[in-house]
């Protein structure tokens, strides 16, 4: 959880009655972390999709969505089919160049902060296909946080991919989240 | 099958080679050369002749002969159904004046097949309405299967170069001088179930005008298979029709053995069919559940689904893969079925039916689903076949028209199944085919399994089929024809077959042209499909615009097959 620390209660508290979770002594324990941290945690466990299906994938991603893999144990069930409700695309097919600015759009609509799931050799790399109208991975034109191999891919690994995003928003490795740092940190060195 | 003689005959008292029609040698389809002049002549003669009747334009695709002066082949495929005989119709011209008369007059069915040979050829078809590219986008130059066009030659699409049709851009009021609005559906859209896109005019929430654009999922498989050998293209067959991949795979490599006169062996021919009627099952349920989803009810995708798991699990303990799963060899299949297959599918068998069952209590009688279909979306037989429609579509309108019956494969003759007919060619009458040949495939399943014996899977002809691994590492001659066959890839003789199997969602042919190398010289498939939803757009004006997404998705349309 970042750089969040856990230890015996350093800030005064009067008459034992501060709020917050306790040790098996019964003491009193805070937990102190940047609230960036804090709404990660949140943020991660509650990702809502963007099935952005073109082809074969998309019928894994079906299947991965439905009661037999249930990708909705892993806090992400809910599928919105509107960029603007919607904070993981799911690149599920291959792209094509006739489909990239369409990809492009739906991808500057969403709103932030925003991830990408790169779903099957097509959109990681253009897949078997080196052709004429074939996209050699969506990478060309949006930033990829976690590319799923296979052809297409299990469900469970789809969901791996997942539980990887996750990890990587707690540790803040995502591209939105390293831009936004670095975002950060220019703008406290211009003002210092 | 094909064209009697007497009817060849006829053809060609009236139609002398002094006025450019000549019959030429063919292997499988009687072929006659035509001269461009006389091609709508020839057509409407040939469709309006009840000796002849050929209702049916089946296919038209392009080839491209570089050496040759009249550079260029457009050939037609066209099938009668009332006397059940097939012709092709070639069509040669020069690059230079590469135009050739449009059939849409005569066939409704060449509009986007003409399109689509334009778009790869730059062959021109004079009098089409509206010809343009299909496939490729906008930005796109050059023509993509032409042979001196370099197969990774990429083009760029820039945001705002997307075509739009000439008639969404214009104001336009309805008579009581209210502004009609132009909507966009797609190509990202929840009901579009891949990449099409449609544009209606509106009128209110009636629908005035449409018109759709394909391509978005264009992934080059003609020309990618001219790059690889013929066994290779089998996993591009697959990612045709995802929904039913082995269907693909069984239609490609039919058409390669018909070319080289060569059968599988009686066991992997039981096999296709098992898996083949299985997988029909899996793309009428995902074709019945995601068109009840669009129209509002969830719970049935959900219960037929559970169907689909099982199917995958059978076919992953097959051949390893899920979905897209390159089982099918030319000659065979890649490997046998495992311990245990005969169980399997035994359980299939007896877990399906209740699942449809449930479905079929929840839908079928069920009035908001009737109100929703019942008279929507209808087509007549008639314009049906006009259009090119074939599968479960086609016989919601009432024409029995099924491969596995007219021109059987696999043994299907000997088979006890029925096609079921609807009349009313509507999307309640698409879905209630469906669901019904679910269960005839059920029955096919059963008698496979009965017959399946022990036995070879993959001829043992060596210039078709890889020796026995075993062999490989222990015999010379088996380790030569294992390398010539890994390295050069199977020799087909020269010549030329079309192909046609009974895919999910109707005919599904391929072309194939051997010029006797390694690889296809030009393979072309008919996607089912294609010929469906170019219909769609003049299925649309007059209805809802709720109703449009419950006629797309009672057509079953795979982008993956459409744009290939």
């Amino acid at each position: 959880m970042g750089d969040a620390q856990v230890g015996r209660p350093t800030l005064p508290v009067v008459g034992q009655r501060a709020a917050g979770p306790r040790v098996s002594d019964g003491s009193n324990i805070f937990l102190t972390t940047k609230l960036d941290h804090l709404i990660d945690q949140a943020r991660k466990n509650s990702l809502w999709p963007f099935p952005f299906g073109t082809a074969c994938c998309a019928i894994e991603f079906m299947s991965t969505i439905m009661s037999h893999y249930d990708m909705s144990r892993f806090g992400a069930e809910v599928v919105r089919f509107s960029p603007r409700q919607s904070d993981v695309l799911i690149v599920a097919g291959t792209v094509t160049d006739k489909m990239a600015p369409v990809m492009v759009r739906i991808y500057e609509q969403m709103a932030e902060p925003k991830y990408v799931i790169s779903m099957g050799a097509c959109a990681c790399t253009g897949g078997f296909y080196r052709a004429y109208h074939v996209v050699q991975g969506i990478d060309e034109f949006i930033p990829v946080d976690v590319y799923v191999p296979g052809c297409p891919p299990t469900p469970e690994a789809l969901l791996q991919g997942l539980v990887r995003l996750q990890e990587m928003i707690a540790k803040g490795e995502t591209h939105y989240q390293r831009m936004a740092a670095a975002a950060r940190t220019a703008a406290q060195g211009a003002a210092s | 099958m094909s064209l009697s003689q007497e009817r060849r005959d006829a053809l060609r008292r009236d139609f002398p080679p002094s006025r450019g029609v000549e019959e030429i040698p063919s292997q499988d389809i009687p072929t006659f050369k035509v001269e461009r002049e006389v091609l709508p002549e020839l057509a409407r003669r040939l469709k309006d002749d009840p000796q002849f009747d050929f209702k049916m334009l089946s296919d038209v695709c392009g080839v491209d002969w570089p050496e040759r002066e009249a550079r260029f082949d457009v050939v037609y495929h066209l099938y009668s159904l009332t006397h059940n005989h097939r012709l092709r119709l070639k069509v040669p011209v020069r690059q230079d004046d590469a135009v050739v008369p449009s059939l849409f007059g005569v066939w409704k069915a060449a509009d986007w097949f003409e399109r689509e040979v334009f778009d790869m050829f730059g062959v021109r078809f004079s009098g089409h309405p509206n010809l343009k590219r299909i496939l490729c986008h906008p930005s796109f130059q050059g023509h993509a299967l032409r042979k001196d066009y370099d197969p990774g030659q990429r083009w760029l699409l820039r945001e705002g170069e997307q075509d739009e049709p000439a008639w969404a851009r214009e104001v336009q009021e309805d008579e009581d001088h209210f502004e009609t609005q132009v909507l966009n559906l797609g190509p990202s859209h929840p009901a579009t179930h891949g990449t099409l896109r449609t544009v209606v005019r509106l009128d209110g929430e009636v629908i005035t005008r449409a018109e759709c654009e394909i391509g978005y999922l264009h992934r080059c498989f003609e020309k990618m298979s001219e790059q690889h050998t013929w066994n290779q293209i089998i996993p591009y067959t697959d990612r045709l029709n995802y929904c039913s991949a082995m269907m693909n795979g069984v239609g490609y490599v039919l058409a390669v053995e018909k070319l080289l006169g060569v059968e599988a062996p009686p066991r992997a021919q039981v096999i296709r069919v098992i898996l083949s009627e299985l997988s029909r099952i899996m793309d009428h349920i995902v074709c019945i559940g995601a068109n009840l989803n669009d129209v509002g009810a969830m719970t049935p995708f959900l219960y037929v689904y559970q169907a689909r798991e099982e199917i995958y699990s059978l076919l992953e303990a097959c051949a390893g893969g899920r979905l897209t799963i390159s089982y099918v060899r030319v000659g065979g299949l890649a490997n046998d079925v495992p311990a245990g297959f005969e169980d399997a599918v035994r359980y299939l068998l007896r877990r399906i039916p209740p699942l449809v069952d449930d479905m079929e209590r929840l839908i079928t009688e069920n009035r908001i689903f009737r109100q929703r279909t019942e008279g929507i979306g209808v087509m007549s037989a008639e314009d049906a076949v006009d259009w090119g429609w074939t599968g479960p579509c086609l016989r919601a309108c009432g024409v029995p028209y099924d491969v596995r019956k007219v021109a059987p494969y696999l043994g299907y003759e000997t088979y006890d199944f029925k096609v079921p007919v609807a009349t009313t060619g509507d999307t309640y009458a698409r879905y209630l085919v469906r669901v019904e040949e679910i269960r005839q495939s059920l029955k096919i399943v059963e008698q496979a399994l009965k017959r399946l014996a022990p036995g070879a899977i993959i001829t043992d002809n060596h210039h078709v089929a890889l020796p026995p691994k075993d062999k490989v590492y222990t015999e010379m001659e088996a380790l030569i024809w294992h390398f010539k066959l890994i390295m050069e890839g199977i020799k087909v003789p020269k010549g030329e077959v079309y192909g046609y199997t009974e895919g999910a969602n109707g005919e599904l042919g391929f072309y194939a042209i051997s010029d006797g190398g390694g690889s296809p010289y030009r393979l072309h498939c008919r996607p089912p499909c294609f010929a469906v939803f170019q219909a769609y757009p003049h299925m649309l004006p007059g209805h809802m615009i709720a109703d449009s997404i419950a006629i797309l998705g009672s057509l079953n349309i795979i982008a993956g097959e459409l744009d290939r």
